[in-house]
C-alpha cells in the first residue's frame, strides 16, 4: 500500500506553465537544502586561507585536512567507537525487539496483554527524565566511561517492538504450524521461518535504529567523560569547540560524521525511503 | 531437539517435557523469551521511572546522602525566571518550528507526488538533511550565521548589497536561527510520511470527485486534507514533541554561553543538563524533567483524544 507505484489517475503528462513554474521551485529548494551539505564538503577540501572565498568549487582540492584530522588518532578512534556502538545496539534490537514483538503477536499465554500494554507505556517515557537514575545506576556500578554504559540503555526498544509486532502479526498461523508439525522448536521456528517472513520491517527498524544511535548525542556526552570513548558526535563537539576559528577543520570533523549515513542512502535508497514510510505509518 | 517430533497432546512419553500438553509448552517458551527483555524493561525503564519522580523530592547532589525535601524542588523551579524564560523559549521552538514545518513540507509533498521528472532525485535533495547528524550540522550551520567575512550567508547577503545581520549573536535572532536548522534537518522526513499518506488516498475518491465537477483546490480542501488528518496528526505531536526535546543543536551553536545569549535560546533539556550535569544538583534537575514529561503526556494523549473523536 505504501509502495504502490505512482497512480496515473493523478499524474497529468500535459505539459502546462503551472507544472514547469511548480518543478522549478519544487528543484530550487531541493538545492537550497543541499547547500549545508555542499558547503560543508567543499569547505573540508580546502586549505585555511581559501575557507573565506566562499566558492562551492574548491580552486585546489585536496584530502590534507582529512590526513591532518585523522592522523592524530582522536577522529579514528571515535570513529570506530561509533560503528561498533552503533552496530552492536542495531544487532541488539533486532534480535530481541522482533523476538519480543513476535512472542506477543503469536503466542497465547497468561499476562500477554499486560506484557504489550507495559512496554508500550515506556514510549511515553522521555529519555531526558531517565539520564539521571541512568547515571545513577552507571556509577554506582561502575559503567561510566565504558562502552557498555554508553551502549545499554538502547539494547531493546519499545519502538521496535511495536513496530515488529504489527508485521509478525500479518504472518499466518497456517506457516508456524506446518513448521511445529516438521518438528522445529519454538526458537527455531522463529528463526527460520517467521523473520525471513519479515524483512522489510526488519530493515526499517535495522535504518531507524543506526541511524538513531550513529546521530545520538545527549547521553554518551552524560555518561563519557574520557575522551578515547566519545562517539563520533561528541568527540567533534569537543573538538570544534577546541578549534574554534578553524573551519576547514571543523568542517572535515562534521563530513567524517555526516558521509557515512549518506553514503549509506546512495547505495540503499530505496530501502530507506520505504522503510522510513513503514516505520511512520505503522509505528 | 532435532530428532523431536509432533505429538498430539498427552500422548507423549519418555522426557517430562514431552508429556506437558501443547498449551503449557507454549506458556513457558513464550516466557523464556520474554524473561530477559521483561527484567531490561524493569530495571532500565519502570524502575529510574519511579526513582526520576522519587530523586525530584528530594535534595540529592552527587556526594552527600540524598534528603526527603518534599515539593520544594518543584516550589523553587516555579519560583525561578530562568525556568519561565526556558519555559517560553521551549514553546517558542514548538510554536514557530511545528506550523512552519508541517506546512512547508505539505507544500512539497504535495507537488512532489505529481512530479514525475527527476522524482526520486528531488525527493533525494530534500530527505538527505534527516541523515545527517545533529551535533555535526549544527557547527556548520553555526559557521553558516557567523559575521562577514567568515559566515556564508552574510557574505551572500553583502555581496547583494543587503545588510548583514547578526544571527546567533542576537537575543531576538538567535532562537530563529537555531530552530531552522532543526526544520531543515527534519523536513525530509515529513515530506516522506506525508507523500505516504497521499498515495495512502484511493484514487477513485479523486475521480469521483472530478466526475462531479470539482476543481483541483476544491479537492484539496474537501478530499485530501481531511483525508490526510490521521497523518497530519501523527506529524504535528512528532514533531512537537522534536522541537519540546530540542538539545544537539542548541548545545553546540551556542557552546561559548550554552543558551546563550542571555539565555534567549535556552530550552528545558538544557537546562536540565546543566542543573544536573554541570550543577550536580540532581533533585532539582528531577523535578525539571518531571515537568517536561508532564508537558510530553499531555500532548501525547491529546493526539489519542484527537485520533479518537474523529
Amino acid at each position: 500500500m505504501v509502495d504502490q507505484p505512482a497512480q496515473p489517475a493523478r499524474r497529468h503528462s500535459n505539459i502546462r506553465p503551472g507544472r514547469i513554474v511548480a518543478w522549478t521551485v519544487l528543484f530550487l529548494g531541493g538545492v537550497v537544502m543541499m547547500t549545508p551539505l555542499l558547503f560543508m564538503f567543499s569547505t573540508s577540501l580546502k586549505s585555511a586561507g581559501q575557507v573565506y572565498d566562499l566558492k562551492l568549487i574548491p580552486t585546489d582540492p585536496s584530502f590534507a585536512n582529512y590526513i591532518k584530522v585523522l592522523s592524530d588518532g582522536r577522529f579514528s578512534r571515535w570513529f570506530l567507537n561509533s560503528v561498533g556502538i552503533a552496530t552492536i545496539v542495531t544487532l541488539s534490537c533486532l534480535f530481541f525487539d522482533s523476538l519480543v514483538a513476535y512472542t506477543l503477536a503469536k503466542f497465547r499465554f497468561p499476562g500477554r496483554q499486560v506484557v504489550f500494554l507495559a512496554i508500550l507505556s515506556t514510549l511515553m517515557i522521555p529519555t531526558e527524565m531517565l539520564v539521571i537514575p541512568w547515571y545513577l545506576m552507571a556509577s554506582k556500578l561502575g559503567w561510566v566511561d565504558t562502552y557498555w554504559g554508553i551502549m545499554f540503555p538502547g539494547l531493546i526498544t519499545a519502538f521496535g517492538v511495536f513496530l515488529m509486532k504489527q508485521f509478525f502479526e500479518t504472518v499466518p498461523d497456517d506457516f508456524l504450524e506446518a513448521a511445529r508439525i516438521d518438528g522445529l522448536n519454538e526458537f527455531a521456528i522463529w528463526w527460520k521461518v517467521a523473520l525471513p517472513l519479515v524483512t522489510p520491517a526488519l530493515s526499517a527498524l535495522a535504518i531507524f535504529t543506526f541511524l538513531g544511535n550513529w546521530t545520538a548525542f545527549f547521553w554518551p556526552l552524560i555518561v563519557t567523560t574520557d575522551s578515547a570513548l566519545y562517539t563520533l558526535p561528541v568527540g567533534l563537539s569537543s573538538f570544534a569547540v577546541e578549534q574554534s576559528i578553524q573551519w576547514e577543520l571543523i568542517m572535515t570533523g562534521a563530513s567524517l560524521a555526516t558521509i557515512p549515513t549518506l553514503m549509506i542512502f546512495l547505495f540503499f535508497q530505496r530501502y530507506i525511503v520505504r522503510g522510513v514510510m513503514l516505520a511512520g505509518v505503522k509505528g | 531437539m532435532t530428532a523431536a517430533t509432533y505429538r498430539p497432546p498427552g500422548t507423549g512419553s519418555g522426557s517430562a517435557w514431552g508429556r506437558l500438553p501443547i498449551s503449557t509448552k507454549q506458556i513457558i517458551w513464550a516466557w523464556a523469551f520474554l524473561a530477559l527483555p521483561v527484567i531490561f524493561f524493569t530495571v532500565v525503564r519502570f524502575y529510574p521511572t519511579i526513582e526520576a519522580f522519587y530523586i525530584s523530592v528530594t535534595d540529592w547532589d552527587l556526594l552527600n546522602e540524598a534528603k526527603f525535601v518534599g515539593l520544594d524542588n518543584y516550589r523553587r523551579l516555579f519560583a525561578d525566571p530562568v525556568f519561565w524564560q526556558v519555559f517560553r523559549n521551549t514553546f517558542a521552538y514548538l510554536i514557530f518550528g511545528t506550523p512552519i514545518a508541517i506546512v512547508l513540507s505539505f507544500a512539497i509533498a504535495y507537488y512532489l507526488d505529481r512530479v514525475t521528472v527527476l522524482h526520486g532525485t528531488i525527493r533525494a535533495l530534500y530527505f538527505l538533511p534527516y541523515l545527517t547528524t545533529a551535533a555535526a550540522m549544527a557547527w556548520v550551520w553555526r559557521w553558516f550565521y557567523q559575521p562577514v567575512p567568515i559566515g556564508v550567508i552574510n557574505s551572500m547577503l553583502s555581496t547583494l548589497g543587503l545588510p548583514t545581520q547578526p544571527f546567533l549573536r542576537s537575543i531576538e535572532q538567535a532562537l530563529p536561527a537555531i530552530m531552522a536548522t532543526a526544520i531543515w534537518a527534519h523536513l525530509g522526513f515529513q515530506i516522506i510520511i506525508f507523500m505516504a499518506g497521499l498515495r495512502a488516498i484511493p484514487t477513485s475518491y479523486y475521480e469521483a470527485a472530478r466526475i462531479d465537477g470539482l476543481g483541483e483546490g476544491a479537492i484539496l480542501r474537501r478530499i485530501t486534507i481531511p483525508l490526510l488528518k490521521p497523518t497530519t496528526v501523527f506529524l504535528v505531536v512528532f514533531s512537537s514533541i522534536g522541537f519540546l526535546r530540542i538539545f544537539d543543536q542548541v548545545y553546540n551553536m551556542t557552546s561559548n554561553d550554552p543558551g546563550g545569549p542571555l539565555n534567549s535560546t535556552k530550552p528545558l533539556v538544557l537546562m536540565i543538563y546543566q542543573t544536573a550535569f554541570s550543577s550536580y544538583q540532581m533533585g532539582y534537575a528531577a523535578a525539571q524533567t518531571v515537568v517536561l514529561f508532564t508537558i510530553l503526556f499531555t500532548i501525547s494523549m491529546a493526539q489519542l483524544w484527537i485520533l479518537r473523536s474523529r
